[in-house]
């Protein structure tokens, strides 16, 4: 009877589509799932066979509102009737987006998508890996804006079928063989704009943990901007298209010529121009130290020419006044200003603000011990003897001042100075006291 | 690794100018770090040479040996065998 309710069931319900909430979810060890498929009033027993549960993308959960198309059929063992199912959809959205969102979920969980696990991209690789179809528009982006930006880059193409069956794998074997290349400094990986099938592959788990995993930091570049896949969360950057990939991983090579440049040039003058500041700062110390110099010379001159005149003075003075003279040539050449110049001069230091303050009061000491001389000398001056009533007495035109009577003879013309004007005279005796 | 190394000159190199327009170094040190950046922008210049140039295409045999070969158009007309 069984058999015979089994085959008139089969034959009427060989293709049904049922809608329901899933409960007494149970998934063996056998792989296939059994369940039972309810709704307010009713419910009937089915099962997912392993072949139909390994195609579902997404994780049947208890509770889960699903649209089924299966068959009925008899479980002869116990007499009842269930679905074998060949579909399972969830109802209200897409298998494929209840898939995304349910791994997104998993990975998410485990910190495969974290901020922190993140790996800079280098600012300028020297090798660039790229996993993507070789036939595809985005390869030939890729290619274009690499080179245009770095010409001289070393790229390593892994080729991968990015749809279909195996895209899954084989872009999961590209990213471990680049990374297996020690040299690779970062590596993109995506493909063109597609459907959401289309793009499926960046879904899958392999390929998001391959990814994860990959010690190069990886670029993903899958389809347009509005596309989102597993594989842009778990990349350490996500680039909106292959072209934008290409952009974010390398420099333009003529602009980072030209900022080393740049940046040699102003480390060139940044130095010529702390050179030269210091060359005239050395200048101004040896201007300042010859200013000194001119000014030490100037100064020495002038107290010759006073030591001069002084000596002049001197030896026109009065027997009477010698002692007063001799002082005072003791006391001219103690002070004689011309030494201690050059001593001073001596022990001119190189850069000399000092020197110059030193050598300043120096000099202002000796304009001052000058005029002090020079003022005591002034009171030996035979000027001022001459105020006390004295002459000088001068041969003509010889000049000599004479001290002693003997020393001429008569006739001798003589010129006799005194403290006002000058009087002519001539010898009519000569009294000698050394021949009394 | 060089394209790090190029990064840290680079970084350097943009370091020793900051710190050469400071202008608050004396002579003899101000020396010292102008013929460090010299050295660097010599070397970061080297290594913008020595770059490799090329594209080159990693491929699995059967086996699953792996081997790189140069890059042409025709392998854009090849598909991986999977």
């Amino acid at each position: 009877m069984t058999g015979l309710l089994r085959t008139s069931i089969e034959e009427q319900f060989s293709d049904i589509y049922l809608e329901g909430e899933l409960s007494n979810l149970r998934a063996p060890g056998s792989g296939h799932v059994y369940c039972i498929l309810k709704d307010k009033t009713s419910q009937i027993r089915a099962v997912l066979f392993r072949s139909s549960a390994v195609r579902l993308r997404f994780s049947l959960q208890e509770g889960m509102h699903v649209i089924v198309r299966g068959r009925l059929t008899v479980y002869e063992t116990r007499g009842e009737y269930q679905i074998v199912l060949d579909t399972v959809e969830p109802k209200g959205i897409g298998a494929l987006q209840l898939a995304f969102e349910q791994l997104k979920e998993r990975l998410s969980a485990e910190g495969l998508f974290d901020q922190d696990r993140k790996k800079p991209i280098p600012a300028f690789p020297r090798t660039v890996g790229v996993v993507t179809s070789l036939t595809g528009a985005a390869i030939r982006d890729i290619l274009v804006v690499l080179r245009r930006r770095w010409p001289t880059l070393h790229i390593v193409i892994a080729p991968v079928h990015v749809q279909g069956e195996s895209a899954g794998r084989q872009i999961a074997e590209a990213l471990n063989a680049l990374n297996e290349l020690s040299f690779v400094d970062v590596i993109i990986v995506g493909r063109g704009g597609g459907s959401l099938e289309d793009l499926w592959s960046f879904n899958e788990e392999i390929v998001v943990r391959a990814i994860a995993a990959s010690h190069a930091p990886v670029v993903s570049a899958v389809g347009h901007e509005i596309d989102v896949t597993l594989a842009d969360f778990a990349a350490d950057l996500r680039a909106p298209t292959p072209s934008a990939a290409a952009e974010a991983v390398v420099p333009v090579l003529d602009e980072i010529v030209e900022r080393l440049r740049e940046l040699t040039i102003r480390t060139g003058q940044v130095m010529f121009r702390h050179c030269a500041f210091e060359r005239q700062r050395l200048d101004a110390a040896i201007r300042g130290v010859t200013d000194v110099r001119f000014r030490l010379q100037d100064a020495a001159q002038r107290t010759d020419d006073m030591v001069d005149r002084v000596r002049a003075l001197l030896q026109r003075l009065l027997t009477s006044g010698r002692d007063g003279v001799h002082k005072a040539q003791r006391d001219l050449s103690g002070l004689n200003p011309i030494l201690t110049i050059k001593q001073g001069l001596a022990t001119v230091p190189q850069f000399s603000k000092r020197l110059e303050g030193q050598m300043g009061v120096i000099l202002t000491q000796h304009r001052y011990r000058i005029h002090a001389t020079l003022a005591q000398l002034n009171t030996l001056s035979p000027l001022a003897i001459l105020e006390r009533g004295y002459s000088i007495l001068q041969t003509i035109p010889a000049g000599q001042i004479l001290h002693r009577a003997g020393d001429v003879e008569v006739g001798q013309e003589l010129e006799a100075q005194l403290a006002s004007g000058r009087l002519s005279c001539k010898v009519t005796h000569v009294f000698d006291d050394s021949s009394v | 690794m060089a394209a790090v190394k190029f990064e840290q000159a680079m970084a350097r190199l943009e370091a020793i100018v900051g710190e050469l327009e400071k202008n608050d170094l004396p002579l003899d040190e101000s020396l010292k770090i102008f013929e460090e950046g010299i050295r660097l922008s010599k070397n970061c210049l080297k290594i913008l040479e020595e770059a490799e140039h090329k594209v080159e295409v990693l491929v699995q045999d059967k086996n699953g040996k792996k081997r790189i070969h140069a890059y042409s158009q025709d392998d854009a007309t090849d598909e991986p065998s999977s």
